[in-house]
């Protein structure tokens, strides 16, 4: 017999080829998810996510109704548009979910992450970090006498690219909450 | 009106106002409180199975078989874990079930305590819902709470985990009102989409409805709307392995079960097609073949009450969310409305051509006077039950999808099986929960004999209860389907796929005390399926078949509908390697 020959479209978690080819391109949404806060609700979303083979880029979640206790989850997540339907209609089987907003295809939307990053060096590279930080708008939150944390707001492609800065400036450790996210307007 | 009550007594006043009358289950530490007010009354049956995973398949086998929601009551740990199977199975076929289980105290919840899981955990992905009920006071109204999810919207099991001191601990029983939570799923179509698949439906020239277990699952209604539907337009019909019922296989539009093992004149009905009216089924990959070459020049209607259906594997261009019966009642509302038109002389063309498909007479197979062919012995069993008011259960296999061609099935919920998860061992406490809940009703389990052994230690609940399920094995002494894939994808190398040390199983059924019944003669058939009728007792009838015979027609894996095989002649180096990787 001749090698098993697995079909364009299949992954790794699965051997079907059940993604009919509507379109190859791969786009990256930002979906906000409405739940109840119950014990294990987040294990349901990441669950679906795992199980059924989705991506996830960044996951925010904090209960945002204290009094109604609802969360708010925000997914960023990449796929198809075929597989983007797919995780919309999934996550909104889920008995706990309230609502499920794309908020690409909803947008315009803001996203904002926050992050804290530390950078270890001295001398010039130490008084230059200050200054790039100054650029981008980032706080000292801490500082010893040769390292900083910085603390910075922004789009995540605005935290990549202050990391990026920092990396030759020491950058030893970065830690990110994920994306925060909502519709513009009214 | 609340009352104050323990846990364990709230279970059960639950239960009755949620109208159960069974309870299939097994007592263990965590659960006995529970088991101590069963104990107490007289109001619902509780059957003691054999094993946990008996329990979920009979209440999986009741569930389907009166439209209502089985109920099933097992305790912590690995009464919860042999639970997992059945969850999955009533989940991949939408079944609606309430499982109940014991849990350690919640103060020894996460300290590895005896018979602990992390069952609500385990069994997350295996359910529709699940619920960990920490307080006494939220328990009652998590129960009833737990029946609207089960049976709302597509149905499904749900899970409530019960720790132990919430059973013994004093709340307030509430009793069940409508349902205030945000979970009500929409059961109306929206009708400027139902008026577009009415016009479509009325230029249509090669129309086909495809239809599936949503239609059983929506009621009794669905079943007589979907009727009136078909044989108003006359367009023919294809349900299924899940949908067998819904449309009587006696009607004059019936075309039989379609997808792997389906009939030619359904897949190639489907592949031709100009317009696919899909209602209430998934386009499992049982039923589609090769995506890519799946009824290419139709135009595809869905109607299917969980959104996640819709576009979910085929693109669809009329997506309908709604309950089947909703649905095809506004579909039949618009459609007379604007004159019950259809192209009639297109459609008189299109029946002719499935006509000439159907000359293929493609269920014929070669019968023999020295062995007992399996599919004679259905075609037997067909002829001997269907003046009966009977009931049909199978286990997993070869001898499932020729019980799906040979028997024909008038009316819905008369056909229980096990389609989307394919557990072998379903079958017989399926029976089990039929004959509970029509304790007249002539209950027959199409086995194979290695799906049977997998729960036959429910032998013991079937002489308990007095329940005459009849166990009709048909006994290839092999792995009939695994052989068959053996056969024709790797090189007839029969890896595993015999068994050696077969039981006799006329002296287990003995051993049990039911009655057993061999037979190995085509000319002892008939004699010997009166007398399994006629005995008022569980019996298992050990039919001895052909042992290598094929089940056809068979769509290979990777391919498309109208790429049929029809019989052996037509095996020989069909299936390419790509097509292995499927199962």
């Amino acid at each position: 017999m001749t090698p098993l020959n697995i079909v364009k479209g299949s992954t790794r978690h699965s051997a079907y080829n059940l993604r009919p080819t509507f379109s190859d391109v791969q786009e990256r949404h930002t979906i906000a998810v409405l739940v109840e806060n119950e014990p294990g609700v987040l294990a349901r979303v990441i669950g679906l996510f795992s199980g059924r083979g989705y991506n996830i880029e960044s996951l925010t979640v904090a209960e945002v109704d204290h009094t109604g206790h609802l969360s708010r989850i925000t997914i960023v997540t990449t796929g198809t548009p075929q597989v983007i339907e797919q995780i919309k209609a999934q996550l909104g089987r889920i008995v706990t979910v309230h609502d499920v907003h794309d908020l690409t295809v909803e947008g315009p939307s803001v996203e904002r992450e926050l992050a804290i990053i530390k950078v270890v060096g001295e001398g010039d590279k130490r008084v230059e970090a200050l200054r790039l930080a100054d650029i981008f708008r980032a706080n000292v939150v801490d500082s010893t006498l040769n390292s900083f944390i910085f603390e910075i707001t922004g789009a995540p492609d605005k935290i990549d690219a202050f990391a990026d800065l920092m990396r030759p400036l020491g950058l030893v450790e970065v830690a990110r909450t994920g994306v925060a996210a909502l519709l513009r307007g009214d | 009106m609340t009352r104050e009550m323990t846990g364990a007594k709230m279970v059960v006043q639950a239960l009755k106002d949620q109208g159960v009358d069974t309870v299939f289950g097994y007592p263990g530490g965590a659960v006995l409180p529970i088991y101590d007010e069963i104990f107490l009354q007289n109001d619902i049956r509780h059957i003691l199975v054999r094993h946990e995973q008996g329990a979920i398949h009979a209440a999986e086998g009741y569930a389907r078989s009166t439209g209502k929601p089985g109920v099933a009551l097992v305790t912590s740990g690995p009464g919860a874990t042999n639970a997992v199977t059945g969850l999955t199975d009533a989940l991949l076929d939408s079944i609606p079930l309430v499982v109940l289980t014991g849990q350690v105290p919640t103060f020894m919840i996460g300290s590895d305590a005896f018979q602990e899981a992390d069952t609500v955990g385990i069994t997350r992905p295996c359910t529709k819902h699940n619920w960990l009920v920490k307080d006494t006071d939220s328990l009652a109204e998590t129960m009833h709470e737990a029946f609207h999810v089960a049976t709302s919207g597509r149905p499904g099991p749900v899970l409530i985990d019960i720790p132990k001191d919430v059973q013994f601990a004093n709340g307030e029983y509430t009793s069940p009102k409508p349902s205030t939570s945000h979970y009500q799923p929409v059961v109306k179509g929206d009708l400027e989409v139902i008026t577009e698949l009415v016009a479509a439906m009325e230029t249509a020239k090669k129309p086909v409805f495809y239809t599936g277990g949503g239609v059983i699952n929506s009621g009794p209604a669905a079943s007589q709307l979907l009727r009136e539907l078909v044989d108003g337009t006359g367009f023919p019909i294809t349900s299924t392995l899940m949908g067998l019922g819904a449309y009587p296989a006696s009607g004059e539009n019936w075309l039989g079960m379609l997808g792997m093992h389906g009939l030619y004149e359904a897949n190639l009905a489907m592949h031709d097609c100009d317009l696919m009216i899909n209602i209430g089924a998934r386009f499992d990959d049982r039923i589609t073949g090769r995506i890519d070459a799946f009824s290419p020049n139709s135009k595809k209607a869905h109607i299917d009450i969980d959104p996640s259906s819709i576009n979910k594997v085929i693109r669809v261009d009329i997506p309908i969310v709604g309950d089947v019966a909703h649905v095809l009642e506004d579909i039949l509302k618009v459609w007379k409305a604007r004159g019950r038109k259809t192209d009639a002389a297109a459609i008189k063309q299109w029946q002719a051509q499935i006509g000439e498909w159907r000359k293929i007479n493609c269920l014929a197979f070669t019968n023999s006077e020295k062995s007992i062919k399996p599919q004679y012995a259905l075609q037997r069993l067909e002829e001997l039950t269907k003046k009966h008011d009977r009931y049909i259960t199978t286990e997993v296999g070869q001898h499932q999808m020729w019980a799906a061609q040979y028997l024909g099935f008038e009316d819905p919920n008369r056909w229980m099986t096990s389609g989307g998860l394919g557990t072998m061992g379903y079958g017989f406490p399926a029976s089990i929960g039929v004959q509970m809940a029509h304790p007249d009703a002539l209950v027959i389990n199409v086995a194979g004999e290695a799906s049977w052994l997998m729960n036959m230690q429910e032998m013991g609940t079937a002489i308990q209860y007095r329940l005459p399920v009849k166990q009709f094995i048909l006994n290839n002494e092999r792995l009939g389907m695994v052989r068959q894939w053996q056969e024709l994808l790797h090189g007839e190398r029969y890896s595993h796929s015999w068994s050696e040390a077969l039981p006799d199983f006329v002296k287990l059924a003995e051993a049990f005390g039911a009655k057993g019944i061999l037979c190995n003669d085509p000319a002892d058939l008939d004699d010997a399926i009166m007398e399994m009728i006629n005995y008022d007792g569980p019996v298992i009838f050990d039919c001895l078949v052909e042992k290598h015979e094929n089940c056809f027609p068979m769509i290979p894996s990777g391919k498309a509908h109208n790429e049929m095989l029809l019989g052996e002649a037509e095996t020989q180096g069909v299936i390419q390697a790509g097509g292995a990787v499927l199962v």
